[in-house]
């Protein structure tokens, strides 16, 4: 484990900002660009895990366990998130025999 | 300390693909890598119970059951609807705004500290076990709740009203 913990000894706090905020957009990117239910799903999964990520930094970086337990948290919330979302999709495939979002445009108004 | 680029350069190039790939099943196949590099990241840091979570729960559990919904859900009579071009370049202008909002302001914060894992014992099973159960108690417990009621949420969701099944029999 020494060895392991060598290699991020130079990694400025700064990159790991980065390389979240850049996971987080393309999130939000998929987000925004398809139409497919269960996709635009695992995008939400991409944007929590690049905000788990980035708990850990800074729980590294500040020497600080809660951090840590926060992601925990988050991934215990994740797990309840995707069952319920998961059966509404599911439920929703019964219902219109699609899973594009566009079918339910009438949730605009 | 190239092992992390190396590593982030991945995780970027997966991610890129779930939200690129036609095929859903791809795209849980490119986000199951994407986690794996980040249980990666996890490992570097030297967060190892994170690390353990992060894999069995995420590519463990969450995506088998994005599969198996995918499985479900029969996708093969059409594929994906296409969205117009000019909606597809204003979605990945935005995100290209926000990423540019993001990445700017952090700019501005000038050069940090280099991440330095002061105690190593930070991440460890033992270490954690103690924070959660004395100063998090509470929220765990309340966490077994809500896992509980979704559950419940889910079951009650998914599976087909009485009614409507014997009327349809």
């Amino acid at each position: 484990m020494e060895s392991l913990t060598q290699t991020i000894q130079a990694v400025p706090l700064n990159h790991y900002i980065l390389l979240s905020a850049i996971i987080f957009s393309i999130g939000v990117m998929g987000v925004l660009l398809r139409r497919n239910a269960i996709v635009i799903f695992m995008s939400v999964e991409l944007m929590l895990n690049s905000v788990n990520l980035l708990l850990t930094a800074f729980s590294v970086y500040r020497g600080d366990a809660s951090g840590q337990v926060f992601v925990f948290f988050i991934m215990a919330l994740a797990a309840a998130e995707v069952a319920v979302g998961l059966a509404i999709i599911v439920m929703i495939y019964r219902n219109t025999n699609s899973i594009d979002i566009n079918v339910l445009n009438r949730l605009k108004w | 300390m190239s092992t992390f680029y190396f590593i982030a350069f991945l995780s970027i190039f997966f991610s890129i693909l779930v939200i690129s790939a036609k095929n859903p099943v791809h795209s849980i196949l490119y986000l199951i890598l994407t986690f794996f590099t980040f249980t990666i990241h996890y490992i570097l840091m030297n967060a190892q119970f994170l690390a353990i979570v992060n894999f069995i729960v995420y590519m463990g559990a969450i995506l088998v059951l994005f599969l198996y919904t995918l499985m479900l859900i029969n996708l093969n009579k059409e594929s994906e609807p296409v969205k117009p071009f000019m909606v597809k370049i204003a979605a990945v202008f935005g995100g290209g705004v926000l990423a540019v909002a993001l990445v700017s302001s952090l700019k501005s914060l000038g050069v940090s500290d280099p991440v330095v894992l002061k105690n190593p014992e930070l991440g460890l099973v033992k270490n954690l076990g103690k924070v959660l159960f004395n100063e998090f108690l509470l929220p765990f417990e309340v966490s077994s709740v809500l896992l509980l009621s979704a559950m419940v949420g889910a079951v009650l969701l998914a599976t087909k009203d009485p009614q409507e099944t014997k009327a349809t029999i």
